[in-house]
């Protein structure tokens, strides 16, 4: 007897749409928890104040620090290196071997896990290079780490200018570099910033990276060769250690607040792009 | 003053194929640091005393790491097992059958969640997961299952935001055609849209695969540390991440090459299955 | 009395590739005349005017041969950098193309380029060059405002007075009015017969009787020949080349 393909459709239309629902329910359940756990833990005095018997009291106020730090230093060194190299390949050359073989390593150091970074990071800056556990050798590894994601953005970013634009520039006697920076440049920023903030939220949210080279030092972090958490390290370090709940929930709630509001910032600016061109 | 510009121009397009060749740079000494910490204990030890050892003690000189190959690839497919399906039906669900307002919101939403620390993944792993499956179904909680459901959880966004894209390529033409033919939505989504949409998807479960292999800080605290090849579901493990992760920030001498070696085969599992996302999957894509 | 000669072309041949797509045009253009480049579509007349803006070099695989003399600025040749030329040559493109930004940054954005940063001058030269292009009235109070919200005919006419703060001694316009409004396209026909006191034009169009009207002499192109040449007024009334009074009486086209 073959089953009614009527009702087969009615089922597996509420199978998917309860599917779908768990699917969202689950991670929303996620973000609800630790806002639930962790609201009443995160006063001005838990962001601004320094931790205490290991973190068991006190605040978070230097990982916050050190996580602005590697943050904006990160996207420092790679947004030059990131957009540069999205240039390149779109604005001063054509299609060829050397291009095909940039983007498959583009590729490649994307699909690296990022433990494998926290070790390069830890062999080559922490060690060989002799900076030790710092903010240096966390930055310069996280900044490897984000360089695709801004390459794809970029380049994303400045394709979808018009061709037309560029026509135009050299027409008023604008030399090619002219032409990025005042035109292509200019109109591509939004789709560039998506991607600058896109690679800061992954910074922010490192831990096996940025543990093995930035080190766990619960001092605040005032040059760059200094050691540091943040709070990604931070919170892994209360959980992992059992040091204390209240702490534990309150740093997941500022470092996913955080997160989400950068996150939201990235789609905000990637909208802007959009909306020009359509 | 034309020279000036020639000059100049020539300047900017060599600093930017530096810029661009510094991806390459930078790759090469990746695996260069990585392949030189890691390979003379290949040498040293014999490759199949490490890739197929069944013992890691490794002040002791015994650097097998067979069980945590096995480990890693038992809670890999258990987070297919249980996340391919339920992203699969998510994406399904957002791409045929949600309103253009679902889609709008639903999707963005889905990929802010996907930008959650692993670390608060592991964390309520501990705090909710661990317990429950210690009081209902035996054994210590940090086990195969608890791995698996959380890695399956954090792999979700990853698998439904692919698996979209692939669906939603599907051209228009196809579903209407089916249901002009008289099928149902359903016969039309899982007859027609679902098989034209196989490589994405395809592709989307190998990033998602590759996504819970390369974890470490969630696994870390959900797994359970053990050292032995779990038979049951309940047994607690290590991965091949988790063993570099532990290890690491105290291991001298042949300990640390060792860690290192752990690192060449991660790597060399997880660039195989780029490899087959990205080309495999092409292949097929433009057949 | 014969005007003087602003641009000398012998035996100009334009490629693509292999593909020849002008074959050996000789041509004096005159100096402050309009010169009305007519013909069919494909006959060459795009590429001539890519020569002449030294855009041909950012096609693929464009090239030229020949000789080509801009009495004032000099030879053109392959190797001539670009940047120098298209400040002396101004174009207007078929399809307004202006810059995602305000009207006033528009218009001084070649003009940036040269160094001049006065806010002061800048906005003389703004003024002057919207009045010559007939747009300032319509402009004068919103040049803050997003050039994107004028209107086809206003992009347009922006679009000449943005190469006309360059200065340029030579201004190429390549079918301008194509899908313009009547009235825009007037005003248009009006700043050229002004702008002809200074400058020297040529006008490309597929519109005979747009090219009668506004042009001084005329080129006739077909297939990537030149077939005639000659004042507006002789070329109209008495074609020497039969092709040619077949195309003006739109025989074929």
């Amino acid at each position: 007897m073959r089953i009614n393909p009527r009702l087969t459709d009615k089922l597996m239309r509420a199978g998917l749409t309860f599917l779908a629902l768990l699917t969202v329910g689950i991670l929303i359940l996620i973000v609800l928890i630790i806002f639930i756990k962790g609201f009443r833990y995160v006063t001005a005095e838990f962001i601004f104040s320094y931790p205490e018997d290991m973190g068991r009291l006190g605040g978070i106020f230097p990982s916050i620090i050190g996580t602005v730090f590697l943050g904006l230093l990160s996207i420092a060194f790679a947004t030059p290196l990131g957009v540069g190299t999205a240039i390149y390949l779109t604005e001063y050359t054509r299609e060829s071997t050397l291009t095909r073989v940039i983007r498959f390593g583009v590729e490649s150091l994307a699909g690296i896990p990022s433990i494998i970074y926290g070790l390069f990071g830890f062999i080559f800056f922490v060690i060989k290079l002799k900076m030790g556990w710092s903010l240096l050798s966390g930055t310069l590894t996280i900044a490897i780490m984000v360089l695709p994601t801004i390459i794809r953005t970029s380049e994303e970013a400045i394709k979808a200018v018009p061709r037309n634009l560029r026509t135009v520039s050299f027409s008023l006697g604008a030399t090619k570099w002219e032409t990025v920076t005042r035109v292509i440049i200019p109109s591509a920023a939004s789709g560039i910033l998506t991607g600058i903030m896109l690679s800061i939220g992954r910074a922010v949210s490192e831990t096996a990276a940025v543990i093995f080279t930035m080190g766990s030092s619960l001092r605040l972090p005032t040059s760059i060769m200094d050691s540091g958490r943040t709070m990604a390290v931070h919170f892994y370090i209360l959980a992992r250690e059992g040091i204390s709940m209240e702490k534990a929930y309150a740093t997941a709630l500022v470092l996913v607040c955080s997160i989400l509001i950068i996150n939201i910032l990235a789609y905000y600016f990637m909208h802007k792009m959009i909306a020009r061109y359509s | 003053m034309n020279r000036n510009i020639i000059d100049k121009d020539n300047l900017v397009r060599l600093v930017l194929i530096l810029f661009a060749l510094s991806s390459l740079l930078f790759l090469f000494v990746i695996f260069a640091f990585i392949l030189t910490e890691g390979l003379p204990l290949f040498y040293k030890v014999g490759i199949k005393n490490i890739v197929a050892g069944m013992k890691w003690a490794p002040t002791k000189g015994s650097f097998g790491i067979l069980p945590m190959i096995i480990s890693s690839f038992m809670v890999t497919t258990g987070a297919l097992i249980v996340g391919a399906p339920l992203a699969l039906a998510c994406a399904t669900y957002l791409s045929e059958y949600a309103g253009r307002r679902t889609k709008l919101f639903l999707k963005p939403s889905l990929e802010l969640l996907a930008g959650i620390p692993s670390v608060v993944y592991g964390f309520l792993g501990v705090i909710y997961i661990v317990p429950i499956i210690r009081e209902h179904l035996g054994g210590a909680g940090f086990s195969i299952l608890s791995t698996s459901l959380v890695l399956a959880i954090m792999i979700l966004p990853t698998i439904t935001s692919i698996s979209f894209d692939a669906l939603m390529s599907v051209p228009g033409a196809y579903r209407e055609g089916s249901l002009a033919m008289g099928a149902t939505k359903w016969q039309t989504v899982g007859r027609v849209v679902l098989p034209a949409a196989r490589s994405g998807i395809l592709a989307s479960f190998i990033l998602g695969m590759g996504r819970a292999i390369g974890e470490t800080m969630a696994v870390i605290m959900v797994a359970g540390n053990a050292l032995k090849i779990p038979t049951s579901l309940l047994d607690p493990l290590r991965t091949l991440t988790s063993n570099i992760a532990l290890e690491l920030a105290y291991a001298t001498g042949d300990h640390r090459r060792a860690l290192f070696s752990t690192g060449v085969v991660l790597l060399v599992i997880i660039m195989s299955l780029n490899f087959i996302a990205n080309f495999w999957v092409k292949r097929r894509a433009t057949k | 009395m014969m005007p003087e000669t602003k641009i000398r072309i012998k035996n100009l041949r334009v490629f693509f590739g292999t593909q020849e797509v002008l074959t050996g045009v000789d041509l004096d253009v005159y100096k402050d005349h309009v010169l009305g480049l007519m013909g069919p579509s494909a006959s060459g007349k795009s590429s001539f005017i890519s020569v002449l803006n030294g855009m041909i070099h950012f096609e693929d695989g464009g090239r030229f041969q020949g000789d080509v003399h801009i009495d004032g600025f000099g030879s053109l040749s392959d190797k001539n950098n670009g940047v120098a030329l298209r400040k002396t040559v101004g174009t207007v493109f078929a399809t307004p193309i202006p810059l995602p930004r305000s009207i006033f940054e528009n218009i001084v954005f070649g003009v940036k380029l040269n160094g001049i940063r006065k806010r002061s001058e800048l906005h003389a030269i703004a003024e002057e060059s919207l009045k010559k292009a007939f747009l300032w009235d319509e402009v004068k109070n919103r040049l803050s405002e997003s050039a994107l919200k004028l209107s086809g005919g206003q992009q347009q006419r922006l679009c000449l007075a943005r190469t006309l703060a360059l200065r340029p001694e030579v201004i190429l316009l390549d079918e301008p009015c194509s899908g313009l409004d009547p009235i825009s396209t007037a005003k248009i026909e009006e700043a050229l017969s002004e702008l002809k006191n200074d400058h020297t034009i040529i006008l490309v169009s597929n519109n005979t009787k747009q090219i009668a009207r506004a042009s001084d002499f005329v080129a006739f192109f077909y297939m990537g020949k030149l077939i005639e040449f000659g004042p507006t007024e002789r070329l109209f009334t008495n074609p020497e080349n039969q092709m040619t009074d077949d195309y003006i009486r739109g025989k074929f086209g």
